[in-house]
This record gives structure tokens, sequence and C-alpha cells, in this order.
């Protein structure tokens, strides 16, 4: 009984650590520009391909990592120049198609270069399962909720500690008043870019030796960080990481004790309910409407 | 004002009335035919994206409702095929009506992700309930007939759709001049400002979400009815956003836009088989390049050059 609901817990946590990351980068990106970034999911796909395409071709593991990061960073900061910044204000639905068709080029480049098989990568660090309570536990799950865990102290340190984290801050504040200061915020847009398609790679690369990867696994990962984000109130850092972490252990205890078939619904149907009683998510902030 | 909105329906009817004669093979007519189809989704969709304002990221799971009505009902319950049509509306209509005040408490990107998770919950329960829908395979749509007469050959689709085309056309014009249709582009303006002078804009916006998803569960079950097979892609995610794409690029708010943007966008996966391998990335780079350098749309922006009211 209680192994069993360990073992929903811990695998939980590890997908939802994932959407975490992918949630902190819809943030990120939304907080700079009041973009809904729909390319989000590519960018953890990338990751993982990138990663698996690297391995194989005999660079040393460590160095492909730092590729299969280094290159979905490189392809955010094209979309945002390429594409975001030239209809800067436009409405939300252009905004979307926008990243919707970015996402479609990813998709489709990634299926024209590197195939449509579904690939896999060794676990970091072995494959013996670690007892706890009868529940076991991989360490590649470790990696990934403890690399979670450090990119979050490390964005904390960023946003509250250096002069360039706060200069993005103050731009999602108030982007008009944070230009009359002197912050350039173009090049917050640009750096938004860059680093939320680096936290999505980071998310894709951890999690590929647990649940495999294709072309194709972006559409669902970035939904659900989006539903992540929603969950924790859009624009929120430390509620884009419960949500997912939310959204992910839900999903597996859904999983688990309710129908497997339904997996997937049950983020959606959370997002729902929470935002019929909570329309602007768990810890979204309370404002009025100037007219 | 009137007068030239007339103008150009009578262009429509003259447009569908000649196609039959001249497309030089039945691909073509299948084609127009879902060209039609699509069309009077995006009508009806434009009246709540470009008219009303408001986002809806999960339209194709009405669009599944009304289809696996059609699919489901007449194969497992023996239901005549035009009382599965309007079943499958009626389900369509009620939930959208149930669901429609609390989801238009929102806006914006909460609007876009509540209207995507109920699109998105839709086709998973399609895919999951294969007892009844066939699962991921699909299942087969009984013909559609009334009195002994089955509409079974492309000629008599293309006419139905056609007709119903031409009714969406000129209901949408008459819409958009009526009172209604004007508290619609008012509550697109300001809220607020519609609320002082009067416009009940929750009831409004429920009623435009309403209709069309009321709109979507139709053509879904004629869509249905006429390729004779449903699968569950009909409902996904993707396919919502093919309809919004069609609503955007051929022009918010514009009645003629809509059947641009869905000619356009049903032709074009067509155009782009050619590229054996590389559709994907066109479509996605073509939609891009509509979207910069066209952020309104096709009509308004060729509207607006060459100095036309639309």
């Amino acid at each position: 009984m209680l192994a069993q609901f360990l073992q929903f817990l811990f695998s939980g946590a590890t997908v939802g650590a994932t959407y975490a990351l992918a949630a902190l980068g819809f943030t990120l990106i939304y907080n700079a520009s009041n973009v809904i970034n729909f390319a989000q999911g590519e960018f953890i796909m990338l990751g993982g391909m990138l990663a698996v395409f690297f391995a194989q071709s005999g660079l040393p593991l460590p160095a492909a990592l730092v590729l299969a990061i280094l290159i979905p960073a490189i392809v955010g900061i094209v979309v945002e120049k390429l594409a975001i910044e030239p209809v800067k204000g436009a409405e939300t639905v252009t905004l979307i198609i926008i990243t919707i068709g970015a996402s479609l080029v990813i998709r489709g480049l990634t299926a024209v270069f590197l195939g449509k098989g579904t690939h896999s990568l060794p676990a970091f660090s072995g494959d013996t399962p670690i007892e706890i309570l009868g529940a076991t536990l991989m360490p590649q799950s470790l990696w990934v909720l403890g690399v979670t865990a450090v990119v979050v102290v490390v964005l904390w340190y960023f946003f509250n500690r250096t002069l360039t984290g706060k200069a993005m801050l103050a731009t999602s504040y108030n982007s008009l008043a944070a230009e009359l200061v002197g912050i350039n915020t173009s090049k917050v847009l640009f750096m938004s870019f860059a680093m939320s398609a680096a936290l999505g790679a980071v998310g894709g690369i951890l999690v590929t030796p647990i649940t495999l990867t294709s072309y194709d696994v972006g559409i669902m990962l970035g939904l659900k960080g989006f539903v992540a984000a929603v969950v924790g109130g859009l624009g929120n850092g430390l509620g884009a990481v419960v949500g997912g972490l939310l959204v992910g252990i839900l999903e597996s205890f859904g999983a688990g004790y309710l129908s497997s078939a339904y997996k997937d619904a049950i983020p959606f149907v959370l997002i729902l309910l929470i935002l019929f009683f909570m329309p602007r998510g768990l810890f979204g902030a309370r404002v009025t409407d100037r007219v | 004002m009137q007068k030239r909105a007339y103008f150009g329906l009578y262009i429509v009817i003259a447009v569908l009335a000649v196609l039959p004669l001249v497309v030089p093979n039945s691909f073509y007519l299948d084609l127009a035919i879902r060209m039609a189809i699509n069309a009077v989704i995006v009508l009806g969709l434009n009246l709540l994206i470009g008219f009303a304002g408001q986002i809806s990221l999960g339209h194709a799971g009405f669009l599944g409702i009304g289809a696996y009505a059609s699919a489901v009902l007449p194969t497992h319950f023996g239901w005549h095929p035009l009382l599965a049509m309007g079943a499958g509306a009626a389900i369509t209509g009620l939930l959208a009506a149930v669901l429609a005040r609390p989801i238009f408490k929102l806006k914006g990107q909460y609007l876009a992700m509540a209207t995507l998770g109920l699109g998105i919950i839709i086709n998973i329960a399609i895919r999951n309930e294969a007892a009844w829908t066939g699962g991921p395979d699909g299942m087969p749509v009984p013909a559609m007939g009334l009195m002994g007469f089955e509409l079974t050959s492309d000629k008599h689709w293309y006419w139905v759709v056609a007709l119903m085309l031409s009714v969406s056309v000129w209901a949408s014009i008459n819409l958009i001049d009526s009172p209604f249709g004007r508290a619609l582009r008012a509550l697109h303006g300001s809220e607020v400002a519609s609320q002082v002078v009067g416009v009940d804009v929750v009831r409004y916006k429920v009623a435009i979400f309403v209709m069309s998803a009321v709109f979507a569960s139709l053509m879904g079950s004629i869509t249905a009815h006429y390729v004779g097979f449903v699968t569950p892609n009909l409902a996904d995610f993707f396919h919502s956003i093919e309809l919004v794409t069609m609503v955007v690029i051929g022009g918010m708010a514009s009645v003629y836009g809509s059947l641009i943007g869905a000619v356009l966008l049903t032709a074009l996966p067509q155009a782009l088989a050619t590229f054996e391998g590389w559709e994907t990335v066109a479509f996605g780079a073509i939609l891009m390049v509509c979207m910069i350098f066209m952020p309104k749309g096709l009509v308004p922006t060729l509207a607006a050059k060459f100095g036309k009211g639309d």
C-alpha cells in the first residue's frame, strides 16, 4: 500500500520536474513579452533528440549534453529574432499562430534530419534501482529532481541577486517603465527565449533515459508544461515549479489509482477545475483591470 | 454597407454555381467540398474570434462530437442520421452552454488554456472509448439519406454543402449588421464600456460561443457522412489550430476572409504534398511568414492596401 503510493509519488515527481522546467520556460517568455510560446515543447524534444544524436555519433556524453542544450538555445534566439520581435504587440491569436508555426518548423526539421524513430539515452549513473520502503527509485529520477532543484536555485539567485536578472524582472512588471530607466528590453526578450529554450532542453535530456524520445513528443510535453504554468498562475516562477510537480504527481496518481487510459486527460481536467474556481491559478495575483 | 456586403454574397453564389462545371475531375470536386465544409466552420469560429474577440483552441473537439454522434448513434442504436446529427448538435450546444459561463470569466491566455483543455479531453475520450468509437483507428459512418434517397455521389454532396455555405454567408452578414452583431463588436472593443451602455456581456459571449460550437458540430456530422469514416484526428489539437489559423490568415472579423482562409489552408497541404517529407516544415514556415507580414490576415491587409472597406 505505502510502497505503491511511494512508487506513484516518485514517478510523478520525476515527470513533474520536467513539466516544471517547461513551465518555467513558459513563465520566462510570458513575463518578458506576454507571448505564450507554443514551441516550448519542441525545445524539450530537441534537447532529448540532439543528446541522443550526439551521443550516438561518438561524442563523450558531457560534450553531447552541452551541445544539446546550446543548440536549442540558439534555435530559441533565432525564433525570437526572426518571428517574435518583428510583430511586437500583435494580438494574442496572431502570436500563438506564429509560435505554432515555429514549432511545426522545428518538429519537421527534426523529422527530416534525425528521423522519425524512437530513441533512448543510457541513464547517467547506471540502472540499479534504489529501494525505499518497498518502492523503487531509479537513479535517473534523482538526476532529474536534483538538476531541477539546482536550476531553481540558480534562477532564484539570478533574478534576485544579479543586475541582469533584476532587469528582466523589472521588464516583466512594466516594460515601458523598464525602458525609461535604461533597461534594454529587447535584450531581455532575447535572453528570455534563449534561457527558456535551454531550460526546456535540459528537461528533455534528463527525462529521455526514462521516457524515451522521438520527433513528436514535444506537443504533449509542451501543453502539459503550459498547464503547469497556468496552474501556478502564469508569470509566477515559484508557481510554475509547484504547478509542474503538482501536475506530474496528480497525473501519476490518477493513472495508478483511477485509469491509466485517461492519464493524458488528467492535467487538462485539473486545469479546467482550477480555472473555474480560481481564474488566475493557484498563485496568481489578484489584479483589477484598468479601463 | 449593406449593398456592398450582399455584392460579395452574389459573387460567392456565382462561384459556387459555376465551379462544378469547370472542375476537371473528381479530385478537385472533393477538394471543393472540403473547402466549403471548412469555410462554414471558419465562418462560425470567426464570429467568436474575430468579432467577439474570444479565443477558442478547442473547436475541433466540438467538430468531433458532431462527427462521432453521426457515426455512433446510427451504428450502435439504429438512429436516423438526421436525428443523430441533431442530437450531436444538441449535445455540443448543451456542453458549450454549461461550460461557457465559467470559461468566459477568463480572458486571453487563460481562455486559450481552458478551451484547449476542453478540446483535448474530448479527443482523449474519443480515443479511449474504443468499444463505441473504434478508438484510434476510427469507425465507418452509415450513409446519409432521406425518404429512400441516399446521398452518395460527390455531386450531390457538393450541392448540399454549397447551399449550406451560401446560407451561412448570408446569415453571417446579417448577424454582423444586427443589434446582436453590434453588441459583439462593442464587447470586443471594450467590455466595460459595452457593459456601461447596457450590453449583457456574458450572455452575448455565451450565445456566440454556443452558436459557433453548434456550427462546428453540424459540419462535423456532414464531414463524417461525406467521408464515410471518422478518426480521432478530426478532433485533435492540431485540427483546432488549423481552424483558428484559417480564421487568422484569412482575416479576423472578415466574412470573406474566412472563406479565403478556409480555401487556402484546405488546398495548402495538397499543394505541399510534392515536398515529400518537408510538408510540415513548409506549412509551419508559411504560417509564420503570413503572420509576420500580415498580422491582420489577407483580406483586411489587401483591403487596406487598395483603399476599400471590407
